[in-house]
């Protein structure tokens, strides 16, 4: 699964892929009905240091807000919340032994699952990137 | 990241020298203190066990007690030897109550005059409410309001101390001296809480931040935060009050054993006596305070159960985190006294799972003391 994923997005580059974010600091990029989960910059940056993430296992589902993952920095655990509902098809195993992906690449290699959205509908709760910034810009 | 009102929190002499240096400021004991410097937890953790660490812990409480018989009187209310207590040496002990329950941990040193004490920011007032409601009246208690205090702490803490307090790294561990830095008198400790050599500075409180910028100013120091406060002392396997020592426990419970000597174990006289004399001599504590190393990546925290391969409850973890020297999860907590020994398995139920963990030796990270050679 993982692997075609790749090769579907090195073959479909040019298809449009969108990106939203929840008020709880994850990103969702979304591709057709898979969706691939982090936490933004600016989490990982409040957060700091990560020394672990627990994932949830494959095949496994979740339903919109519900505690998906934990991450721990060297003071504190963080819970992690599905941004939408769904079935996880695949984690970033990477993260078992380098945690610290998150920090160094949030948006990218730092990824935590993959997930089949079960309602596309839901998407729409969501923040697009102008609206992200605008709201962490509030925080400040 | 709620935003909370911190106009009912004190600052330190140092607040504006940490909003300087970019601190995060976070509420700890009725303080407004740096949880961490633009560095972060991990790189200050480090820069402490490789170079050296300065830390604010004006929040502490430090205390002087006058008159004659200070010695002998402190001794009704803690179970450490302070009558022998040499001239500049220091001691860590504890307040107990009638059941042998701790009220604080602090540190007692005899000068030549006085005894002076650091105790922990969140007891200090109980602390002196303790103290004056069982001072006799030929005796004077000073509470040092005047005064910030900080610690400067890793391999090379000691070196740079002596560029401004020659002598200083000749000092032996858990000894004090007085010394002018930058015109300002100030009490040195050789002492902390990271498990590294080093000394705590007690210093007028206008003349801090200037002291501060100085130790500041040499190439080894940096400005460290609670954080790494935090997961140093728990690698060096030292107690946090209110948390891996309270009313709860008891010395014995808390594997403090050795800071009760022969003639207090002999004698007795302290609060809660009995029982903390029984369970030395008898061996009768029903829990004892361990260190745990889990067997996998992930770190238990504070409150989580300790469980048996059975899934029974026998203790509760009181510290645990990440040790970044250390490269991996490690906690302390207590267990029943049957499963305290080293190497016992034991488990621990972080969120839904049932982790694998072992009771292990502490300190996780070797303690890096000076010992002045004889």
């Amino acid at each position: 699964m993982f692997r075609k994923d790749i090769i579907e997005n090195q073959n479909e580059g040019k298809k449009e892929m969108t990106i939203y974010y929840s008020e709880d600091h994850e990103w969702i990029e979304v591709e057709g009905k898979s969706g691939t989960v982090g936490i933004t910059d600016y989490a990982q940056n409040a957060l700091g240091d990560i020394v672990f993430v627990e994932l949830p296992e494959v095949g496994e589902d979740y339903a919109k807000g519900d505690e998906v993952a934990v991450v721990e920095s060297v003071k504190a655990a963080s819970e992690i919340y599905c941004p939408v509902g769904g079935e996880i098809t695949a984690v970033n195993e990477e993260l078992e032994d380098n945690a610290a992906l998150v920090n160094t690449s949030p948006d990218a290699d730092g990824w935590f699952f993959k997930i089949e959205i079960a309602d596309e509908s839901e998407l729409e709760s969501l923040m697009d990137a102008a609206g992200y910034k605008e709201f962490i810009a509030g925080l400040e | 990241m709620s935003v909370e009102n911190n106009s009912s929190l004190l600052k330190t002499p140092l607040y504006s020298l940490h909003e300087d240096l970019g601190g995060k400021m976070v509420p700890f004991a009725g303080y407004l203190m740096p949880v961490q410097y633009p560095l972060g937890v991990m790189g200050e953790h480090n820069h402490t066990r490789e170079k050296a660490g300065l830390f604010d812990v004006s929040h502490m409480g430090q205390v002087v007690i006058k008159g004659d018989g200070a010695d002998k009187w402190l001794e009704t209310l803690v179970p450490g030897n302070i009558i022998d207590l040499k001239t500049n040496r220091i001691r860590y002990t504890m307040f107990t109550d009638e059941n042998g329950g701790i009220l604080d941990d602090l540190m007692i040193t005899k000068r030549e005059n006085d005894i002076f004490m650091v105790v922990n920011a969140a007891c200090k007032e109980q602390d002196i409410a303790h103290m004056r409601a069982n001072l006799p009246a030929h005796l004077e208690l000073i509470e040092l309001n005047d005064r910030a205090l900080v610690a400067l702490q890793g391999p090379m803490a000691a070196a740079v101390m002596s560029r401004f307090a020659a002598g200083a790294d000749q000092m032996d561990f858990m000894s004090y001296a007085e010394v002018s830095i930058c015109g300002a008198d100030c009490f040195i400790s050789r002492c902390g809480y990271t498990g590294e050599d080093g000394h705590e500075i007690s210093i007028p409180a206008d003349k801090a931040i200037e002291v501060c910028k100085t130790l500041l100013a040499e190439p080894e120091v940096e400005a460290i935060g609670l954080g790494a406060r935090d997961s140093l002392r728990l690698e060096a396997g030292l107690c946090l009050y209110g948390h891996d020592i309270t009313t709860d426990t008891t010395p014995i419970e808390g594997s403090l054993d050795w800071s009760i000597g022969p003639r207090r174990r002999a004698e007795g006289g302290f609060p809660g006596a009995e029982r903390i004399l029984s369970q030395l001599n008898n061996g009768d504590a029903s829990k004892l305070r361990v260190g745990i190393l889990p067997s996998g990546r992930a770190p238990a925290r504070e409150g989580t159960e300790i469980l048996d391969t059975h899934d029974n409850v026998i203790g509760i973890v009181t510290s645990g985190g990440f040790g970044p020297t250390f490269g991996g999860p490690i906690a302390m907590g207590y267990v029943k006294a049957e499963y305290a020994k080293t190497g016992t398995d034991i488990f621990l139920a972080v969120r839904k799972k049932k982790l694998e963990a072992k009771v292990a030796d502490m300190p996780f990270v070797p303690q890096r003391y000076y010992r002045k050679p004889k």
